[in-house]
């Protein structure tokens, strides 16, 4: 690799390791000297660099300037005699006072903690995920207003109230206990979920950056996986959703960024090893009695990675389905049940299904009873899209709907 | 919108009227799809609950009794609470319930 490419890659990997060990050791109030600290010196790594060439060991070269860095701060600011000291020696044993440790176990552990810091219900869904990117995984503000398309500012104004946010509610950056960790983990697994659906299912165009956000997504829900006291049932049953979905991530866009509906993906584009990652984790979701809303995703989803429309797909694909709208109402598992339950019984009965969900101002529902007519009565399945199209929002949602409407146009003529 | 009781009430006890094991599967697959149904719908107003088929009645002179079966050979076989507009959409909703495959009823009351 050579400096034009280490450099962003370190700064991705290195930065929230770096930026979460100081913000375990300021706390909440100094998140902001952290990434100072962090980002000044990735400035004097570019420069140095850049004249001396890359040191041997990349990684320990920006943790021994972050870390005299801090030191410097810490003597020079007036700030450190009146305030962070009085928190250090409170929050700290006064042996490591100024030594900020640098090690594996450390840096796991200060992720852990920030991870439940930043996913915490005190800031709302957006401002969680925006404040993940940035914190968690090292996004910069304008990649992360790439993702959501938006601009900058909003961005920034949501990170900088998300933080205020923290602040006002009084988090403290620390280890979960462990009867916390039943009740935050949670939150924590909807906002890891949440990122990965941000890049998974964003219209952005920027392939590589969505891409990005679902492997962040993945390697945040590892931390915890690896984290002894995190590794739940649950937690497993998510990082095998989201493998199972990443499996499909090349084949579900064609070159031109197009949306590939997953009846035409190229099988042989899935990838078999996320595939069997994602196995291996849904067998650990089984450890104990749990069953969340995660582990009856991620059965769909595994089924989903047979392409081969089988009874026996469908049936399990069916009760899933069945037992996910019974623990808790969605919109879109509501539909999707129905179109599992056109695959398992007859078509008309499924029209009557779809019928009641009386989703009317939801174009998914329309396409839904459009690909059900399809079969049985082209001119009502024509309706169908049609309202569909007008209801539909995004570019991707309309080419599909008007691929339908053209290729029905032409079945109606031909019939005529 | 109001919340409705749909107690679900059959014969458990006679031998002719019980189902196969064959019919038995496919009964339950229906459980799970009505169930299922009305969940799509936005209409269970409360989460399942499974009830243990035995149970005990106490009679009016105070005897326990084990299995809920007195008097009458019909016994409860679940409840559910749904939400519905009135008693005619709780009772089309309850047209599709399963116990009435074996001769079984349900029994609507609306919440006040």
């Amino acid at each position: 690799m050579d400096e034009q490419e280490l450099l962003p890659h370190l700064f991705r990997a290195e930065y929230q390791k770096m930026v979460s060990v100081l913000c375990y050791h300021f706390g909440i109030w100094h998140i902001e000297i952290a990434e100072d600290i962090v980002s000044e010196t990735f400035l004097s790594a570019t420069e140095t660099w850049s004249l001396k060439g890359i040191p041997e060991n990349p990684s320990a070269w920006l943790y021994t300037v972050a870390k005299n860095k801090t030191k410097n701060y810490l003597k020079r600011n007036s700030l450190f005699e009146q305030k962070i000291s009085e928190e250090i020696r409170y929050n700290t044993l006064p042996s490591i006072e100024l030594e900020i440790d640098m090690s594996h176990k450390n840096i796991m552990d200060s992720q852990l903690a920030m991870i439940f810091t930043v996913c915490n219900p005190a800031i709302s869904n957006d401002s969680q995920v925006a404040l993940a990117l940035n914190l968690l995984c090292g996004f910069g503000i304008q990649e992360i207003a790439d993702a959501f398309l938006t601009n900058k500012e909003v961005i920034y104004k949501r990170i900088i109230r998300a933080k205020e946010k923290l602040k006002e509610a009084k988090i403290k950056i620390e280890q979960p206990t462990k009867a916390e960790i039943n009740n935050r983990l949670e939150p924590v697994l909807t906002t890891i979920y949440l990122l990965f659906s941000e890049g998974y299912y964003s219209t952005s165009q920027n392939t590589t950056l969505r891409k990005d956000l679902c492997i962040e997504a993945i390697r945040l829900n590892y931390l915890l996986v690896e984290n002894e006291s995190t590794n739940k049932p649950q937690v497993n049953a998510l990082l095998a959703l989201m493998c199972f979905h990443a499996s499909r991530f090349e084949a579900r866009t064609n070159q031109n960024g197009e949306i590939v509906l997953y009846e035409d993906q190229n099988e042989r584009l899935w990838d078999r090893e996320l595939m069997a990652k994602g196995e291996y984790f849904l067998n650990e979701a089984a450890n104990g009695n749990t069953l969340t809303k995660f582990h009856l995703e991620a059965g769909i989803a595994y089924w989903h990675t047979h392409k081969e429309d089988t009874t026996e797909k469908w049936e399990n694909i069916l009760d899933l389905y069945n037992h996910l709208l019974i623990l808790e109402y969605s919109s879109v598992a509501a539909l999707n049940r129905t179109f599992a339950l056109a695959k398992t019984n007859r078509k008309q009965q499924a029209i009557q299904e779809a019928e009641k969900l009386n989703l009317t101002d939801n174009h998914f529902y329309y396409t839904l009873l459009g690909n059900l007519y399809t079969d049985l009565d082209k001119k009502k399945a024509l309706t169908h899209f049609e309202t569909a199209l007008k209801l539909a929002y995004t570019a991707s949602d309309k080419a599909i709907i008007l691929k339908n409407i053209r290729r029905l146009k032409q079945d109606l003529f031909l019939i005529d | 919108m109001n919340e409705f009781l749909l107690i679900f009430r059959r014969d458990f006890k006679t031998r002719e009227q019980q189902p196969s094991p064959d019919q038995m599967q496919a009964h339950l697959k229906n459980w799970q799809n009505w169930f299922g149904s009305i969940a799509a719908q936005d209409k269970l107003a409360r989460p399942l609950q499974r009830w243990d088929g035995e149970g005990r009645v106490l009679t009016h002179s105070k005897t326990a009794l084990n299995g809920p079966y007195v008097e009458i050979k019909e016994s409860i076989g679940g409840l559910i609470i749904i939400k519905a507009m009135d008693y005619e959409e709780a009772l089309e909703i309850a047209k599709g319930c399963p116990i009435l495959e074996f001769g079984g009823n349900v029994e609507i009351r609306m919440a006040l």
